[in-house]
């Protein structure tokens, strides 16, 4: 038979009869528990809290720009590590990719003589291969040499950092194209979205829609879900994990780049809990850590819920240090809420 | 005896220094209901993930429509219209019953979202509720994850999901072991349908009165060979038994 299509077979039988019922009681399990709407919900409860509290200071264009920015090369790394994880799988390794692909973005970038837009394209994509390669290694040795996922990221991301030192001796590189800075640092598309976050929202809504709508997002579910049933069914499972940590890594290239746009040197020491902080967001956002669940959606809002968090405090003069300990307490409820979901799920 | 549909001769399989497979022999024909059976270690299970291409024999020869074939891969079974309900099921029980179904054979859009590897999420779940209807797998819910229905509606999602795409063969390792008494004369009634429909079903199960009530014929496996081959009919459940002990050998084998 060809590969297109279920062959019916003969004879019907009426379905269960209770169907309506347990239906109905399994939507409002399922909406109860969705920790995206939930995570959802609270991110609005925040912005509005803010905004009552400091309208002119915390609900103004200028202001919501700044969170943006600050969120945007989180929200890069997020949308990779949100495959990453839905795969049941963690990537450690993206803030030193990020400071590694940076790194070498500098180095191209000198050496063609640090100016014109031709150099900050040929910049990009040495980051983003860069970025690329660290992936490539990452998922070989979890898909190929069945070594976990912690071990080799935590591997990489010592790697990736003594390697980043090592070329540069340990100290910041300075000198990005002027355009680099002046346009996409600081400038703004039409004038209203800044460029940062305007690529951060781009590779966000590609991101979002691989996953959900092609069958490089189904699969990554799927392996994720159940790996040998995947294995089973004929997808080839090692090959599909090198790709998504591939992705991870060449998503963390790209936001080296946007560091470097922002920050305008390579920022060595500046990264160090980047990983942590895109699997919170992640996490926050509702993708389970168990992998087979997830989406782009709560990662967006995974990533705000710190950056309001951070931002509105500071502009109550609140000691920002309580946007670390908020994260932690949210995070941890997000994980409860994935276990009850998950239960809840087993008792039906 | 017209040519069996799918026929193996002598296989051998070895792990390590257990001999799983002794030279055993094994045969199905189109539209019959074949009960493979054996005590604990019989090797009914190696015998099955030989002939769906999961694991490779060390020796033998299969046979599909009487030409010599080799089944290298899982997917290499499944062109030919082999598929194999597993014990564990393999289904993923996040992903919802058409994703299942459709799982690594996924239909794409039509044109370049289709080459770019866009699904087509609505024909898949219209064919998904055609093909379980006309089985009678009673699904529940399209959209709810696999992994929140009940055993019974999971069994069926992986029982339909085979008989679905199997065109010629569906192996079924004890397909009703996890199941209550309605739930498995469901999954009866579906392995009928199956058969009715031209497909050979190989039925691995431990459950002897089951296997009196659908089997076509029984196929006995003991300590790696084919001991006996009885029609449900013409033979006691005592016979049955007796040759899975061993107290009673139907086949010499050389």
């Amino acid at each position: 038979m060809s590969a297109t299509a279920p062959k019916p077979a003969p004879a019907v039988e009426a379905p269960a009869a209770s169907a309506g019922a347990s239906e109905r009681r399994r939507r409002a399990v399922r909406l109860a528990t969705d920790s995206t709407a939930l995570i959802f919900v609270a991110l609005l409860v925040l912005l509005a809290i803010f905004s009552a509290l400091k309208p002119g200071a915390f609900a103004t264009v200028n202001n919501l720009r700044n969170i943006s920015i600050a969120a945007a090369p989180l929200l890069v790394l997020g949308v990779g590590m949100t495959f990453v994880i839905i795969t049941a799988g963690i990537d450690l390794s993206v803030g030193s990719v990020l400071v590694f692909s940076g790194v070498i973005a500098v180095k191209v970038m000198t050496a063609l003589g640090n100016s014109g837009w031709g150099v900050v394209v040929v910049g990009t994509v040495a980051a983003m291969l860069t970025g690329l390669a660290w992936g490539l290694v990452n998922g070989a040795l979890i898909a190929k040499a069945r070594i976990p996922a912690l071990i080799v990221t935590l591997g990489t991301l010592g790697a990736g950092l003594g390697g980043a030192q090592l070329i540069t001796g340990g100290v910041n590189l300075r000198g990005v194209p002027r355009e680099l800075v002046t346009v996409v640092g600081v400038g703004r598309l039409f004038g209203v979205v800044p460029w940062l976050v305007a690529v951060a929202l781009v590779v966000t809504v590609v991101g979002a829609v691989a996953l959900r709508m092609t069958r490089f997002g189904r699969y990554t579910f799927a392996i994720g879900s159940n790996a040998e049933a995947a294995r089973r069914v004929g997808i080839n499972v090692d090959r599909h994990l090198i790709k998504v940590y591939a992705l991870s890594g060449m998503l963390a290239g790209l936001a080296g780049m946007i560091s470097l746009a922002r920050f305008t040197n390579t920022t060595i020491a500046g990264h160090s809990t980047d990983n942590l902080q895109a699997i919170a967001a992640v996490v926050i956002g509702g993708t389970s850590l168990f992998g087979g669940v997830g989406t782009i959606l709560g990662t967006v809002v995974g990533v705000f819920i710190p950056a309001v968090l951070q931002n509105g405090f500071v502009i109550l003069r609140v000691q920002p240090f309580w946007q670390e300990v908020a994260v932690g307490v949210v995070l941890i409820a997000a994980v409860y809420v994935d276990q009850l979901k998950r239960r809840a799920r087993d008792r039906l | 005896m017209t040519t069996p549909l799918l026929q193996a001769h002598g296989i051998v399989k070895n792990y390590g220094h257990v001999q799983a497979l002794r030279g055993a022999d094994f045969a199905v024909q189109a539209g019959e209901v074949v009960a493979l059976i054996g005590d604990n270690g019989a090797g009914k299970s190696t015998l099955v993930k030989v002939l769906a291409g999961v694991t490779h024999p060390d020796g033998g020869e299969i046979r599909f429509s009487g030409r010599v074939v080799s089944l290298p891969s899982p997917t290499a079974a499944r062109a030919m219209g082999i598929e194999t309900v597993y014990q564990d099921l393999a289904l993923a029980p996040d992903l919802d019953p058409a994703a299942n179904l459709f799982l690594g054979r996924e239909l794409v859009r039509p044109g370049l979202l289709g080459r770019l590897g866009f699904l087509d999420k609505s024909a898949m779940a219209e064919r998904t509720r055609t093909a379980f209807a006309e089985m009678g797998a009673g699904v529940q819910s399209d959209t709810a994850p696999v992994g929140s229905l009940s055993g019974g509606q999971r069994q069926s999602i992986a029982v339909g999901r085979a008989a679905a795409w199997a065109s010629k063969v569906v192996f079924m390792d004890e397909p009703t072991a996890a199941l209550g008494v309605v739930q498995a004369g469901k999954v009866l009634e579906l392995i009928r349908r199956v058969r009715d429909s031209g497909v050979a079903v190989v039925l691995i199960s431990h459950n002897m009165p089951q296997v009196f009530e659908i089997a076509d014929r029984i196929e006995v496996l003991r300590l790696g060979r084919r001991v006996a081959r009885y029609r449900p009919a013409e033979v006691s459940m005592e016979d049955v038994v007796g040759a899975m002990t061993g107290a009673v050998v139907q086949e010499e084998v050389s």
